[in-house]
């Protein structure tokens, strides 16, 4: 009973639902994550799945707590199988204490057996109500009733979720949350299930969004109005967000027929003047490098957001990783500055993409946002976003008949004008150019180009966003990360309860803020967590901040870290 | 015919003497200042090869982009600002060989742009290999036993793909190119201009007497709406046919985004309706 109990005393819960592709997984997850978070508890969900449609074995974690929580778990307190295969897809986070709930048959025997089960027959359940269609349903009422939620508050949501269907299907739907939450209250439901903890009815106000959601609106609050783009896992998400406000938020989403042409539109767009992203991952970006090199040549602003998933090639599609940091560091051939952010929240995935539009139309220079499949399919519920703080700061000049689009300044940002806009015409060239963007072969001026562009790396230098130090100011041991871990390492930290180590996490990985090479000396010992094999990002800080970090914690199984991952590999680590 | 607003005054020019570009240039300029074109609204979009200097000489706005890549950039400046006049010009190696895909899917967009393609069967930039339209048996340093593919055909591929404007000119006919040229300018839609250019450092074969020999006009018989007589004229090998091949006017890309339908502002002129932005984000708040 220990797992329970202790989630119970923890005031948290984690919920693993696994089936296979097309059966619905996403809807159980979508609506137990509502109905809690509109009940007033604090949820996290995010999901692991398989390159196909149909089929396989697909599972979401979610994690209901008494406290803010946005960082899965492996414990398993209660287990949904939904398909025969789903235990075995889980099995290695079975533990003694995981509460199986469902079908007898799709658990097996065995599993029956040797762990606490409770039976709740869903496709049984269904069909007597109308149709084998309503047992996810059925699994929803379960939970509900597992957990202990108000009844009335779980059929009032359903009847929301459902209301623009028919009035039969409607009522179905609560005979069959009702269904399987009566069927739970007829069993020995082991303790440490209920939710004791105190709802807060501020959390049923908060807003609940994915890592996709929070990009898409960043980009809308940076003045985003062009996003051309070819789908490709896991950053579609962000272009059918798009897409889908599209008209509404006066953004032009086009799908292209390749990336190069999403590339090159975007590239096209913003020289137009636009506010043009580009959203890709893994090979779908490596086809775009060419007109990244182009954006550096012709000091175009354009922002890059790059959901990072394991390669090389094709790799695992769905799946998430944190290798591409030097795909993206070294993208296009020449040399030119840009801008790498890595979100690690939901809030800085918002407030940085909107930064990213600002920046690259001030320094003229391409701005990525790292994300990866993890961050972009994970949600959880927060505050909010403050719009006081975004805004859409333009940089472009109206021109004069004498204007130069690549004048000699002395920060190397030549004032920006657009086609159409003032008398003067806007030129620019691939080839190395002239300050009038007139293509030239004078060595002299290629060298003051140069010059000239990678002078902006100094502006861009003192824009630079300052990693984040949680934990003692005189720490002896510092747990460095990057981008989507930021709640993983935090939380692993706070369960070791360690007084001697701090977390430091950049969001903004490249250019590196300059008290990075202090921050790390100040420790006697330093460990970066990352989600690729060769750590990328400890290799960057020995470049550029020209210091060691000692060990480096790798995960590259697609899975991504959990907090128990990082607790047993920081342990290990610690006790070496 | 006075071109003053186009002209660059005394620059030096990447091509060769007598190169087919020169009455290329010649006649576009002639043919923007018929149609009363401020310099100023214009923007010339291409890619990399000796045609895609062309936005280098004379008076415009323009994007000199990557190699094939004209297309996709074009669309968006004209989809980010329907008022700008947009024509991508290139060769045809930076069209329909590195930038194939984007001449399909740029037809099926259809953005309100024209499309120049200076044809002249061969790579120049690059010293003598063959390009998309070199004919059969065409002799290459890389090609050393004669070009073995069958050239492409952009106006059978065109109209196999119902492009909204389909013409063929010969850079040597100035008068009747001017005329092609305007036509495909004030066309609304996308409008394929193919030019038979002479390149004569590297193409012995097709020379300006040989395109004067193999050539001849569409006739008033030829009716421009019929899509399958087109398509027979794109396909003729012996005599290859000039003029307005196909014309079927319909909807523009900018058009069919509906960006523009209930406000005619650019999108470079748009800002944030930090209302619409504050009300979609409170829809997170609620459960649904």
């Amino acid at each position: 009973m220990r797992g329970t109990q202790q989630a119970a005393k923890k005031q948290d819960v984690s919920i693993v639902l696994c089936g296979q592709a097309g059966q619905g997984v996403q809807t159980v997850e979508h609506l137990v994550t509502r109905i809690l978070k509109a009940a007033g508890y604090h949820v996290f969900a995010t999901k692991e799945y398989m390159s196909r449609v149909r089929g396989g074995a697909n599972s979401t974690t979610i994690r209901v707590c008494g406290r803010r929580v946005a960082a899965p778990v492996s414990r398993m307190d209660i287990l949904v199988p939904l398909n025969e295969g789903a235990v075995a897809h889980v099995a290695e986070r079975l533990s003694p204490e995981t509460v199986l709930v469902g079908e007898r048959e799709v658990v097996g025997d065995d599993d029956v057996e040797s762990h606490r089960f409770l039976a709740v027959p869903f496709t049984q359940i269904a069909s007597d109500i109308g149709g084998k269609i309503y047992s996810n349903v059925v699994a929803v009422g379960a939970i509900a009733g597992l957990l202990g939620l108000d009844l009335d508050a779980v059929v009032a949501y359903v009847r929301r979720f459902f209301a623009k269907k028919t009035d039969d299907i409607v009522a179905n739907n609560v005979k069959a949350v009702q269904a399987g939450y009566d069927a739970v209250g007829r069993l020995d439901v082991p303790d440490g299930l209920k939710l004791t903890f105190k709802p807060s009815p501020k959390v049923a106000d908060e807003m609940l969004l994915s890592g996709a959601e929070a990009v898409g609106l960043g980009a809308i609050a940076g003045g985003c109005n062009f996003v051309s783009s070819y789908p490709m896992s896991p950053s579609t998400n962000v272009l059918t967000f798009l897409a889908q406000h599209g008209l509404e938020q006066g953004v032009l989403a086009e799908q292209a027929e390749d990336e190069i042409a999403a590339v090159n539109m975007a590239i096209g767009a913003a020289y137009a003047g636009a506010r043009a992203l580009v959203t890709t991952s893994g090979g779908g970006f490596a086809l775009m490098t060419e007109g990244v090199s182009l954006a550096g040549m012709l000091e175009c602003p354009v922002v890059i957001h790059l959901a990072q998933r394991p390669g090389p090639a094709t790799g695992l599609p769905t799946r998430t990783e944190q290798a591409d940091l030097e795909l993206a560091l070294y993208a296009g051939h020449g040399e030119f500055p840009r801008i790498l952010f890595a979100p690690g929240t939901l809030e800085q995935a918002f407030y940085l993409t909107q930064r990213a539009f600002n920046l690259a139309d001030k320094h003229q220079v391409p701005a990525f946002i790292l994300t990866d499949e993890y961050l972009i399919d994970s949600y959880y519920n927060f505050k909010g976003f403050d719009l006081s703080k975004t805004k859409a700061e333009r940089h472009i000049v109206k021109t004069t008949r004498d204007y130069r689009r690549y004048e000699l300044t002395k920060n190397g940002i030549s004032p920006r004008g657009i086609p159409g806009y003032g008398d003067g015409l806007v030129a620019v060239d691939s080839d190395e150019h002239d300050e009038e963007g007139h293509i030239t072969e004078d060595l002299n001026v290629r060298v003051a180009m140069v010059d000239k562009r990678l002078a902006k790396g100094e502006a861009l230098r003192k824009d630079v966003v300052r990693p984040e130090l949680i934990g003692p100011k005189n720490y002896k041991r510092l747990v460095i990360c990057w981008g989507s871990t930021y709640h993983i390492v935090r939380e692993a930290l706070a369960e070791m309860g360690r007084t001697d180590t701090a977390m430091l996490h950049y969001s903004q990985v490249y250019p590196l803020h300059p008290s990075t090479a202090d921050l790390i000396r100040k420790a006697r010992r330093t460990v970066v967590v990352e989600g690729n094999a060769t750590g990328q990002f400890r290799k960057l800080i020995r470049l550029h901040a020209g210091v060691d970090v000692d060990e480096a914690l790798v995960k590259y199984d697609g899975l991504g870290f959990t907090v128990e991952d990082v607790v047993e590999g920081l342990t290990e680590i610690g006790n070496r | 015919m006075a071109t003053d607003v186009f002209e660059m005054g005394d620059i030096d020019i990447a091509w060769c003497p007598g190169c087919g570009n020169y009455p290329i240039l010649k006649t576009l300029k002639e043919a923007l200042t018929e149609l009363a074109i401020d310099p100023k609204q214009l923007v010339m979009v291409s890619g990399i090869g000796q045609a895609a200097k062309i936005p280098h000489y004379l008076k415009c706005h323009f994007f000199n982009g990557l190699h094939g890549r004209a297309l996709p950039p074009a669309t968006a400046i004209k989809a980010v600002n329907p008022k700008l006049t947009v024509i991508a010009e290139s060769g045809d190696g930076d069209m329909y060989g590195e930038g194939g895909n984007h001449f399909i899917h740029c037809i099926r967009r259809n953005p309100d742009i024209t499309n120049i393609v200076h044809d002249n069967m061969v790579y120049g930039l690059t010293k003598g290999q063959a390009s998309p339209t070199s004919r059969r048996g065409f002799k290459t340093p890389v090609q050393v036993a004669g070009v073995i593919l069958k050239p492409f055909n952009p106006l059978a591929v065109a109209i196999a793909l119902d492009a909204s404007f389909v013409a063929r000119a010969n850079a040597g006919d100035r008068e009747q190119t001017r005329e092609i040229l305007k036509r495909a300018i004030r066309h609304k839609g996308y409008a394929l201009v193919d030019i038979f250019q002479p390149c004569v450092t590297f193409n012995k074969l097709n020379t300006y007497q040989w395109f004067k020999d193999h050539v001849y006009y569409l006739d008033d018989s030829h009716d421009p709406s019929d899509r399958i007589a087109a398509f027979a004229k794109a396909t003729e090998t012996d005599r290859l046919p000039l003029g307005v091949f196909y014309v079927n006017p319909k909807s523009s890309f900018e058009e069919n985004t509906q960006m523009y339908r209930d406000d005619p502002r650019p999108l470079c002129e748009r800002d944030v309706d930090a209302g619409k932005l504050a009300a979609l984000i409170e829809t997170f708040r609620r459960a649904g």
